[in-house]
């Protein structure tokens, strides 16, 4: 009863929020994520052993007490590198979104803010890049920029931005002639200040549910650069390219590949879980599908 | 419906410019000197000064652009590095591989997808509900290069059934024909030993590739069909007597279909880009893989052909869904 009454007051997000508290998924995939940052904060400090040292006499070792996971071709401990390569991922996802937030919103705000040759300009530009098949794309670049981790998350990114362009834009063509814009620009808000202050925090909401259900595409894309040898070089204990030298081994040594697999499978299905869940909250069309 | 598609095949010329253009710009960022990689490891100064001269590397790059854009025009893609042959024959030789396991992925995750997509739906909360979403939330976070593995670990290496990679086996003459789809060619020949090989090779490959398009088809199904399922015309079908399978085939799916084909058309350029992975990991002889030894071998005029050929096949998809969608709904007027 009480809840009926106290609800008649509660704001659109307050809604929204209460849903997502109500949805299982929405818990498991926190508490996975909650897992992955912790690791990825700490992880380091609890691996058993250290990631990079090779032990030529403990090569493949199956999981054991002494390696709970086993051990690689290196004889290095599986447990260690996973650890370690919990905080790559999880700053290759963060990373890649906000290069690609920051350029798609901001290119999204001005096509939509000024519209004419800018917009054109800027909206003919995202054609040409969403005309690409996005990996195809993301993997050009990256052959471009050389092999590496760094360059693997800007060819991701710059494959990416045009759909934040899109949705921003979008957006903003049908707030900025709304009245709330116009009053402040008739008091004399200048451009910048009317994007930033009026106009950003109304497409904010939009973009921070994209970007939770992008995070996930975003780990698993670099992966599969690192695998096709275009991100993270070894010994670097990225999960994608220890796959890929664990490639050869699987027929025999199972666990060798199949613990970095599980690893980019949880890390992605987290964010996946989350982000589905924090969309179909904000967007109420959506919950009744659940 | 006829001014919109031609209006859209006016625009196609602009856009192929535009990504030449990207293209261009991209693949001539690429720090190593294509002239040297061409020359060799152990040519000397004079002959890879050579080299940029004969390949008008030496241009101002608008004036190497123009002629890019002239021998494309007149379907040159130039001469691969590593190959040592037209870029454009060397894609010849490999597309049908790639078009042969891409169609049957897409084929595949049609005849799965929609299904088990209605029936999740139509049993809301049921045990075809349970697999879908299963299904759908797996398929979107396990990453497709290391399902492919895992594929190859049970099918080939625990279970024996199906060969670990390649096309057909070794000891089968790949079958001569115009298509070059090994399974058509197999067939208008009348070689089912060809044909039972090719089949064989391509299952894994081909169920690899569908997973995360089955993911994507799964869930958009069961949600425009409930979405359906709740509408007026619903119930008015209900109400005036009709049996179940009429009114969930012709008057649900009938119009949870659109959403599905629109789906369907932008994950093409999914299905391409996983094709690379797949193609890896399976040794398949296509464009993916083609391109993968091109890029690892800074070979950039076959990475421009291969990039350029799947971003065509990709405008040309979306194009026909565009324009189907258009003939399947009759309330879309462009």
């Amino acid at each position: 009863m009480r809840s009926s009454i106290r609800g008649s007051g509660i704001s659109f997000t307050g809604h929204a929020l209460r849903f997502l508290a109500r949805t299982p998924a929405a818990w498991v995939g926190a508490a996975i994520l909650a897992l992955l940052i912790f690791l990825a904060a700490v992880g380091p400090a609890l691996t058993p052993l250290d990631p990079l040292r090779i032990a030529p006499t403990q090569k493949l070792y199956p999981p054991s007490r002494d390696h709970l996971l086993g051990t690689d071709d290196l004889g290095r401990d599986l447990l260690s590198r996973l650890l370690a390569g919990a905080r790559i991922s999880v700053t290759i996802g963060f990373l890649v979104l906000a290069i690609a937030m920051g350029l798609g919103v901001s290119l999204g705000l001005i096509a939509g803010f000024w519209s004419g040759w800018v917009d054109e300009v800027v909206m003919r530009t995202t054609d040409v890049f969403l005309a690409f098949p996005r990996l195809v794309l993301a993997l050009l670049i990256a052959a471009t920029l050389g092999p590496g981790l760094y360059n693997a998350m800007i060819a991701v990114a710059l494959s990416w931005w045009p759909w934040y362009t899109r949705l921003v834009r979008g957006q903003i063509l049908s707030l900025r002639h709304q009245e709330f814009v116009l009053a402040a620009a008739s008091v004399g808000a200048g451009p910048g200040r009317l994007l930033l202050r009026h106009l950003l925090p109304n497409v904010a909401a939009t973009i921070v549910i994209q970007a939770s259900l992008d995070v996930g595409y975003a780990i698993l894309a670099a992966a599969s650069l690192s695998f096709v040898g275009l991100g993270a070089q070894p010994p670097t204990p990225e999960w994608g390219s220890m796959i890929a030298q664990a490639r050869s081994y699987l027929i025999d040594y199972w666990w060798y590949p199949t613990f970095p697999g599980v690893a980019i499978f949880l890390a992605v299905l987290g964010f996946n879980l989350l982000g589905d869940a924090i969309r179909d909250a904000f967007d109420p069309r959506l919950r009744f599908l659940h | 419906m006829a001014r919109y598609i031609l209006r859209r095949l006016a625009l196609l010329p602009l856009l192929l410019l535009g990504v030449s253009l990207l293209l261009f710009i991209i693949t001539h960022l690429i720090p190593a000197d294509p002239a040297k990689l061409i020359a060799g490891p152990h040519a000397g100064p004079e002959q890879v000064a050579e080299v940029r001269r004969v390949f008008g590397l030496d241009r101002p790059l608008p004036v190497q652009y123009a002629r890019f854009l002239f021998s494309l025009l007149h379907g040159d893609l130039g001469m691969s590095i590593r190959t040592d042959r037209a870029v454009q024959a060397d894609l010849g030789e490999y597309f049908p591989a790639t078009v042969e396991l891409t169609v049957i992925a897409m084929m595949a995750t049609i005849v799965i997808g929609v299904p088990l997509g209605i029936a999740a739906a139509v049993w809301r909360g049921g045990l075809f509900d349970l697999v879908a979403q299963v299904v759908s939330l797996s398929g979107l976070s396990f990453p497709i290069f290391f399902f492919g593995l895992v594929m190859q670990l049970v099918f080939s290496r625990w279970l024996d059934w199906l060969p670990l990679g390649g096309r057909i086996a070794s000891d089968v003459a790949p079958p001569a024909g115009p298509t070059g789809l090994y399974l058509i060619d197999a067939l208008l020949a009348g070689n089912l030993a060809a044909f039972a090989s090719a089949l064989q090779y391509l299952v894994l490959p081909a169920l690899t590739l569908t997973l995360a398009s089955l993911a994507l088809v799964v869930r958009m199904t069961r949600s425009s069909m409930l979405e359906v399922l709740s509408q007026d015309y619903i119930r008015t079908a209900w109400a005036k007597g009709l049996v179940a399978p009429r009114v969930y085939l012709r008057h649900g799916l009938r119009n949870a279909l659109i959403p599905v084909v629109t789906v369907l058309g932008l994950y093409s350029g999914g299905l391409l880009g996983g094709v690379f992975l797949v193609e890896l990991i399976f040794a398949w002889p296509g464009v993916g893989l083609y391109s993968v030894d091109a890029i690892l071998a800074l070979d950039y005029p076959a990475i421009m052909g291969t990039a350029l050929l799947l971003t065509v096949v990709f405008i040309s998809v979306n194009l026909f869904v565009d324009v189907a969608y258009a003939l399947l709904d009759p309330r879309i007027r462009y």
